[in-house]
């Protein structure tokens, strides 16, 4: 069983309603915003897969859909076989994801964060991994902290650390590295290449090509809603001829021959 | 590391209920000062002012004095203001701040997160009453008649409250859409429904639009809990508690399974 699997996913956002003076002065109703369209891809278990495009190219869409957060308009996708819909809990279960907003509850401290977020997954006493999971991130002496004490770096620790309290088989990582300082990143993708080693799949978007270019064996590329490229990263590079990923992923969006800009036409 | 990511976790089965409804108990029990001590001390003023002023002029039932008559609607209004409060303001914090995201990602149903909001509501509403009730007894002795019929009431006019935040919290995506929610639902519905005065002292037309608030049976059927003596009977009034708590209950649900606002 594939570790995610998405077939033929569609999302079209419902237009902004009319205010009554738009009504009114005539102003015709809007279409719908078409952000991901017929999208299809399988990810195995164990991989380090990237999902890049430029911005609004549906990415965050893509991942939301996979993680409940929003309706696919049609289309299915299943998480360690599990549909996000029909079997939310299991899917979810198999699921970490690390936002792509820097959130975080005012309220509590880095452990009550860690402990509550383990026992929405029902898991009571999970302080022994909690604790492994703060050394990994450098956060143990943290751990007393109120989240509002924290800086940005460190939130962000805590969110990927929410993300695997419940130890996922699958993680899913919406630009974690965006804004955030050298030895963060260092440390970070150190932790995420040792769990993908022992075998969690992950999901990564960044902008960042060079990491991508890194870290990832398959890299998908979204364009305007749509798959542009989908292939192992050397195979990518070799195809589009590009010195690195930056000039392969330039040239796949600049690519007016891509199948695609029909549709968009 | 020692995970092996193929394997759920020992517990892993459980239900996320108990956690997200203790979560919700600590986040106002945290700022108890706030949410628990402020609501009693301002029906303790209205305490002081009130039996001040009409102890001796006002007398509603026989054989009770009007500070009497006013500590359940006091402790009524506080209990359902404060169980308003508590789902609505958490909702929309979260909302706002963009930390909902948390009760979303994990395997809880519709079912589970409506429990634990409004349990936590009518845990904080409860307290509050219980605060106010104390505290009264520096005026006047308040002992409950039919702790049954008192408890009863006050849990399911709580637990109506505690919905209505819920709801309100689901539909406010700004802080001004929920005051709005609050100052011109809420609280005109909570002070025209008893608190200081008797029904039967209004003329028949008020009367019969307060027949129509729900929440005039809450501290109706509440005060039938302290002095065995009410304007109407109780057993109307629990009908109408119960049925309202059904009504409002059902629709929330339906909003929280469908991701009203919540999953798009």
């Amino acid at each position: 069983m594939s570790a995610l699997i998405l077939e033929n996913l569609s999302k079209t956002y419902a237009p902004h309603k009319r205010s009554l003076t738009q009504m009114l002065s005539g102003v015709k109703r809007q279409k719908g915003f078409p952000a991901l369209r017929d999208v299809s891809l399988v990810v195995e278990h164990g991989e380090f897969f990237g999902l890049l495009g430029p911005n609004g190219a549906g990415k965050t869409t893509l991942i939301s859909i996979i993680a409940g957060l929003v309706h696919a308009s049609s289309g299915r996708a299943r998480v360690c076989g599990y549909d996000v819909v029909d079997d939310f809990r299991q899917s979810r279960r198999a699921l970490g994801i690390v936002p792509q907003e820097l959130v975080y509850d005012p309220f509590f401290t880095v452990r009550e964060t860690l402990r509550i977020q383990s026992g929405y997954f029902g898991l009571r006493r999970n302080d022994d991994w909690i604790d492994e999971i703060l050394s990994n991130l450098g956060l143990l002496d943290k751990a007393e902290t109120n989240m509002r004490a924290l800086s940005g770096g460190m939130k962000r620790r805590v969110l990927v650390a929410q993300a695997l309290v419940h130890r996922p088989p699958v993680i899913i990582l919406d630009e974690p590295t965006a804004g955030v300082d050298v030895d963060l990143r260092r440390t970070l993708w150190d932790f995420i290449s040792r769990l993908n080693r022992q075998g969690h799949t992950i999901l990564l978007t960044t902008h960042y090509l060079e990491e991508a270019e890194a870290l990832c064996g398959r890299i998908a590329m979204l364009k305007q809603g749509e798959l542009a490229a989908l292939d192992t990263t050397s195979a990518l590079l070799a195809r589009f001829g590009g010195h690195d990923l930056e000039e392969t992923f330039v040239r796949i969006m600049h690519d007016d021959d891509a199948p695609h800009l029909e549709v968009l036409a | 590391m020692s995970s092996d990511p193929l394997m759920a976790p020992a517990g892993a089965h459980r239900s996320g209920f108990p956690t997200l409804l203790l979560k919700e108990l600590s986040r106002f029990w945290k700022v108890g000062f706030q949410t628990v001590a402020a609501p009693i001390v301002t029906a303790l003023l209205y305490l002081l002012i009130f039996s001040h002023v009409l102890e001796d002029r006002v007398q509603v039932y026989d054989g009770v004095g009007y500070t009497r008559f006013l500590v359940p609607g006091l402790m009524m209004m506080s209990m359902l203001q404060n169980a308003f409060a508590n789902p609505s303001s958490s909702l929309i914090q979260s909302r706002i701040t963009g930390n909902l995201v948390f009760i979303l990602l994990p395997p809880l149903s519709h079912r589970e997160i409506f429990s634990a909001y409004v349990l936590a509501g009518i845990v904080r509403g409860l307290s509050v009453g219980v605060g106010v009730w104390l505290v009264a007894w520096l005026f006047v002795p308040m002992p409950v008649h039919n702790p049954v019929w008192a408890l009863g009431f006050a849990t399911l006019s709580c637990g109506i409250m505690s919905v209505l935040g819920l709801i309100a919290g689901l539909w406010s995506e700004k802080f001004d859409q929920l005051a709005a929610f609050q100052n011109f639902l809420i609280l005109p519905a909570t002070f025209l429904s008893g608190v200081f005065y008797s029904i039967h002292s209004l003329p028949p037309f008020w009367q019969s639009v307060s027949r129509w608030n729900p929440i005039f049976y809450t501290i109706d059927g509440f005060r039938y809990g302290f002095f065995s003596a009410s304007d109407v009977s109780p057993w109307l009034s629990l009908a109408a508690v119960s049925l309202a708590f059904l009504i409002l209950s059902a629709c929330a649900l339906r909003l929280l399974a469908r991701g009203y606002k919540l999953r798009s």
